[in-house]
């Protein structure tokens, strides 16, 4: 709808009306997000947003604003051909010291932070065969089940890329077929270079400025760290 | 009246989130740990300030952090629960329908029974019982597990209650849902599932464990805050706060 149909539809509705369907999708996308998996645009429309299809810019400006200024998350259209959104936290300063409240995803969390810090060691992009060597170095052996993650090979090549932390794809012309990984979505906004290489550099018990590429591309000048940055407030 | 939030206030609800319950103890922590983060002021004993601050732009999403009492050990909690209007809300895009339906009828069998508590031979029995598609012996099994996983029961050697976040959050559902078979602790006045009871039929009030063990600390010959009459059950005694943590 354009700008003058939202203004339309919105002089038809009570302020109250329009606050009770934001709040509705507010709850909508927490509740989907639990699970990180990216929201349809189509599937709001059809469950919650229903009637109020022609103000939905407007609602969706507003849960925005709700998301940054209640829950510190930012609404993030991911894929703007589809229409997918996802919440990726919006707060500054990351969890440098760690919460003192067991937080029960950290296995997980920590097993994903192993497989961004290859990538992002290898430049970007690495083969899954090396992903599968290294975690089972690590005793986390992708063909058998783990006490903690269950299916290990699910749980990165399937879990991890729905919640669009990770990409994983076929490369082109290999026999047999090889696929690669690489950072989704997700880990691009959410996730600090920076802190990976800190974790990398604490897991191999080095100085992180002993790897000069990947400290300068973590670190970048101030002025580009406070553009990019910025963009999240 | 809504309150400005700061990135502290921000934190602490995005670990609600994750959490969904928390204890007293972990909370002040939590709030501490989010201050210092965010360089803002701490007041140990402005926790709950703090959360009203959180809950008067929480509420118009239907979303609060609650405080409640936990009817193991009588300390407090906090938990983000959910007040939209549908029942069993925020289960209901984690749970199927059967699932639901099995929940129910445990929380029924709960509500009307004497000790707050059901068997698991009881819930299994259920199931003959179901409308939605019944649920086969190891499924209705795997879902209990889940639901204790998942915080909403709590199991104890085959018996099972419901959770103190399942109270918080299900309080108003609860209170509406079962309003003549609903008890109420006389001294807390929140809902009571774990409680003794005054044995003088006239009487009859209900007390919480962990009221009864506040209530009646040091007295040597206890009576009835209601009746006068003696009360006969074991006073249990004050649980200290060490063993909060083990849950
Ligand atoms: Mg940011
Ligand atoms: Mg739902
Ligand atoms: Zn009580
Ligand atoms: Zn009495």
């Amino acid at each position: 709808p354009s700008t003058s149909q939202v203004q339309k539809g919105l002089e038809k509705l009570s302020p109250a009306q329009v606050d009770q369907k934001t709040a509705e999708v507010v709850q909508y996308i927490l509740v989907k997000d639990q699970k990180k998996v990216p929201i349809r645009r189509a599937d709001l429309v059809k469950n919650i947003v229903k009637d109020y299809r022609t103000v939905y810019p407007e609602i969706i400006k507003r849960a925005s604003r709700i998301f940054e200024q209640v829950f510190g998350l930012k609404l993030v259209e991911i894929d703007p051909k589809n229409h997918l959104y996802i919440l990726v936290n919006n707060l500054d300063t990351p969890p440098s010291n760690p919460s003192p409240v067991e937080h029960p995803s950290n296995p997980k969390t920590g097993l994903l932070f192993v497989i961004l810090g290859v990538i992002f060691m290898k430049g970007g992009v690495v083969r899954d065969k090396l992903v599968w060597n290294i975690l089972k170095k690590l005793r986390v052996d992708s063909g058998l089940k783990h006490d903690e993650f269950g299916d290990v090979r699910k749980l990165v090549t399937d879990e991890f890329v729905r919640q669009r932390y990770l990409e994983y794809n076929r490369v082109a012309h290999t026999e047999p077929v090889e696929y690669e990984f690489r950072w989704g979505q997700r880990a691009d906004m959410e996730v600090s270079k920076a802190k990976i290489l800190e974790f990398m550099a604490e897991l191999h018990d080095q100085d992180p400025r002993s790897w000069t590429q990947q400290y300068k591309e973590a670190n970048p000048t101030h002025t580009s760290s406070q553009a990019s940055s910025s963009s999240h407030r | 009246m809504s309150r400005q939030l700061g990135d502290s206030h921000r934190r602490f609800l995005q670990n609600m989130m994750t959490l969904g319950i928390t204890n007293e103890q972990e909370a002040k922590a939590l709030y501490q740990n989010c201050c210092e983060t965010h360089k803002t002021q701490c007041a140990p004993d402005k926790l709950d300030e703090f959360i009203d601050a959180i809950n008067s732009r929480l509420q118009p999403m239907f979303m609060q952090i609650r405080k409640g009492m936990s009817e193991e050990n009588g300390h407090q909690y906090y938990a983000l629960v959910n007040m939209a209007e549908t029942d069993i809300t925020r289960m209901t895009s984690d749970y199927a329908d059967n699932e639901l339906e099995l929940f129910r009828k445990a929380m029924d069998l709960i509500v009307s029974s004497e000790n707050g508590k059901v068997s698991s031979t009881d819930i299994l029995n259920c199931t003959d019982t179901m409308t939605s598609k019944s649920l086969k012996k190891s499924e209705t099994q795997h879902l209990l597990t889940r639901l204790v996983q998942e915080k909403w029961l709590c199991e104890r050697r085959g018996e099972y209650t419901l959770s103190t976040r399942c109270i918080i959050e299900m309080e108003p559902y609860i209170r509406a849902m079962y309003q003549d078979q609903v008890k109420v602790c006389h001294i807390c006045h929140n809902i009571a599932f774990q409680c003794q009871i005054c044995e003088n039929p006239l009487c009859g009030i209900k007390i919480h464990n962990p009221c009864v063990a506040r209530y009646f600390k040091g007295r040597t010959d206890p009576h009835c805050p209601a009746c006068d009459d003696f009360w006969p059950h074991e006073i249990p005694e004050v649980r200290g706060l060490r063993s909060q943590s083990k849950r």
